[in-house]
């Protein structure tokens, strides 16, 4: 699908097969394409291996062939600590926060480095919730404040691509569709997202293009707008309804 | 009874400081190390080979500072040997337990530490022999505070009292007011999640042995002041230092500094019931009432 107006890529996984045991990946050849400043999603049932593939390009799991490129600098076998520092920010998808530190001292830790004293301001500024709980232990949090928390982690590091795995679980249909509304918004910020949502109909409405995982292989993949009305994947993950284009 | 309570202040001094180590290194590595202790006894005899050195070198340091005996060139000692002692620390994980570590075997590492606690405390022995020794050979004369009850207190026991507290509440300050303190405390609660923010493991590890082994030397060097410089008082501190961090919870750095005071304070008064031959059992009981009580201790989190 390759589309010559389709803007450059950031991140680019090519042929990655990965897992957490020696000799047994859970990715096999998954090669994905992630444009600047859009919305690339990662859809598919649960086990599919959709976690594995943002552990693989954030260095958590071993990457055992294929190779993982982010803004021409090949990442592959990245070592996990290094990677806030090619400007890429994770948001896993449980134990996203320190429990037992605070509000603040989750932030200062994820802004450390230049000008952090700056981000950890604009990060306050830009939700109120966190200001005001600050001192609050990030254990004693609601879930959808645990996940602002871990978004706004994220965004403290002023990273240019994000790696989100399911940013709204757990969150009331009107509190996910927030997060994900402001992380539509990030894209106009400059900021590359690849995410993973398992509500596949937010996920068609708000990507730009979405991957099909299944089983730990690419399945189909294509822009968002295109999948919408697309009767396989109506078929398989929409009980046969297909979604009114937004 | 007073001196007693007295005398239990005092041992907790050294015991928080060994048990806040300890909690430490079992937050953040995830193992029982057996060997804690021995290196409060490698902290107390660093001090004791730089003290006789310094005050060697420099005489101006070996007078005491009455009405302590403690002299200048000791309390020198003791910074190099908080220094040294969290090397060697360093050295032993890079040895012994960083191998260990990194093939996987948890139940691994607790053996291993028996076993460096076996050889450092025979190493020990076998270099400064198996006799007792003091920092000074002045007899330090203990302040009567009343004598009827007959309670004293000797000018080191406060020195020690009061610098235990003030080492106490600088690592406390580390802890919750600076980002390698939060670093610290990220890595023992999830490791993959600190190293996403940056934090490189480790070099945490080698900062968790570096303060662990420090506290330690100071430990060391306040028991070796109250009481005597053996080779084996890592075997006589063990149990009070493993009863220390489990009263106060596993990881919880104002539970072993609690714990610490507990236990110590209840080792001493237990001698106004007990023959004296009884009280090792003390920490022991204490860690079979707590684990059976209230496993996580009075400050722990359950994990996972
Ligand atoms: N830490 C782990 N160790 C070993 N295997 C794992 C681990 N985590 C996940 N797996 C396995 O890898 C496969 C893919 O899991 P993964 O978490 O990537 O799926 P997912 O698509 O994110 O699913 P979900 O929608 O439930 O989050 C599964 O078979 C799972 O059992
Ligand atoms: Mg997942």
């Amino acid at each position: 699908m390759s589309d010559p107006t389709a803007p450059e890529a950031i991140l680019e996984a090519h042929g990655v097969t990965a897992g957490y045991v020696r000799d047994l990946p859970v990715l096999h050849d998954v090669s994905v394409r992630v444009a600047r400043q859009r919305v690339t999603v990662l859809i598919g049932p649960n086990g599919a291996g959709k976690s594995t593939l943002i552990k693989a390009v954030a260095g958590q799991v071993t990457v055992f062939a294929g190779t993982v490129t982010h803004e021409g600098t090949d990442l592959t076998r990245l070592r996990p600590d290094r990677l806030a520092a090619h400007g890429i920010a994770i948001v896993p998808q449980t134990d996203n926060v320190f429990r037992n530190l605070t509000v603040r001292q989750n932030l200062a830790l994820a802004s450390r480095g230049t000008g952090a004293a700056a981000r950890l301001a604009a990060v306050f500024d830009r939700s109120p919730v966190l200001a005001d709980k600050r001192h609050t232990k990030a254990g004693a949090l609601s879930g959808g404040q645990r996940q602002v928390l871990a978004v706004a982690m994220a965004l403290a590091k002023a990273p240019r691509l994000i790696l989100m795995d399911e940013p709204s679980a757990g969150l009331s249909p009107k509190a996910a569709a927030e997060v994900l509304a402001m992380v539509r918004r990030l894209t106009a910020e400059g900021v590359s997202i690849l995410l993973v949502e398992q509500n596949v109909k937010l996920a068609l409405q708000m990507a730009d293009h979405v991957y099909i995982l299944a089983e730990g292989r690419n399945q189909v993949d294509g822009p968002a707008a295109a999948l919408r009305g697309d009767r396989i994947v109506a078929d398989i993950y929409l009980g046969g309804k297909r979604i009114a284009a937004a | 009874m007073i001196q007693n309570l007295l005398d239990g202040v005092l041992t907790g001094s050294f015991l928080s400081l060994g048990a806040i180590g300890l909690t430490l290194v079992m937050h953040i590595l995830r193992f029982a190390n057996f060997s804690h202790a021995e290196l409060l006894s490698i902290g107390a005899y660093a001090a004791l080979v730089f003290d006789r050195l310094f005050e060697a070198l420099l005489p101006v340091f070996a007078a005491a500072f009455a009405p302590l005996t403690l002299t200048g060139a000791l309390v020198l000692a003791l910074l190099v040997s908080m220094v040294a002692t969290g090397a060697s620390a360093v050295l032993i994980d890079i040895l012994v337990f960083r191998r260990i570590r990194e093939n996987g075997r948890e139940l691994s590492m607790v053996f291993a530490s028996f076993g460096m606690a076996l050889v450092v405390r025979n190493l020990i022995g076998l270099v400064f022999g198996l006799h007792s020794q003091l920092y000074s050979p002045d007899i330090a004369f203990a302040t009567v505070l009343s004598f009827d009850p007959l309670i004293l207190v000797k000018p080191d026991q406060l020195f020690v009292f009061v610098a235990a507290l003030a080492i106490m509440a600088v690592l406390h300050l580390v802890l919750t007011r600076t980002t390698f303190g939060f670093a610290l405390r990220a890595v023992a609660e999830n490791p993959a999640l600190a190293q996403a923010n940056g934090v490189n493991l480790r070099a945490m590890i080698t900062a968790v042995w570096l303060i662990a082994g420090a506290l330690a030397a100071a430990a060391g060097v306040f028991y070796g002041l109250s009481h005597q410089i053996t080779p084996v008082m890592g075997r006589d501190l063990v149990l009070p230092i493993f009863a220390a961090t489990i009263v106060g919870g596993i990881g919880s750095v104002n539970g072993a500094l609690l714990g610490g005071f507990i236990v110590g304070i209840a080792t001493n008064l237990s001698l106004v019931i007990l023959p004296a031959g009884y009280t090792p059992a003390v920490p022991f009981l204490m860690i079979l009432a707590v684990l059976l009580v209230r496993p996580n201790g009075l400050f722990g989190e359950a994990r996972e």
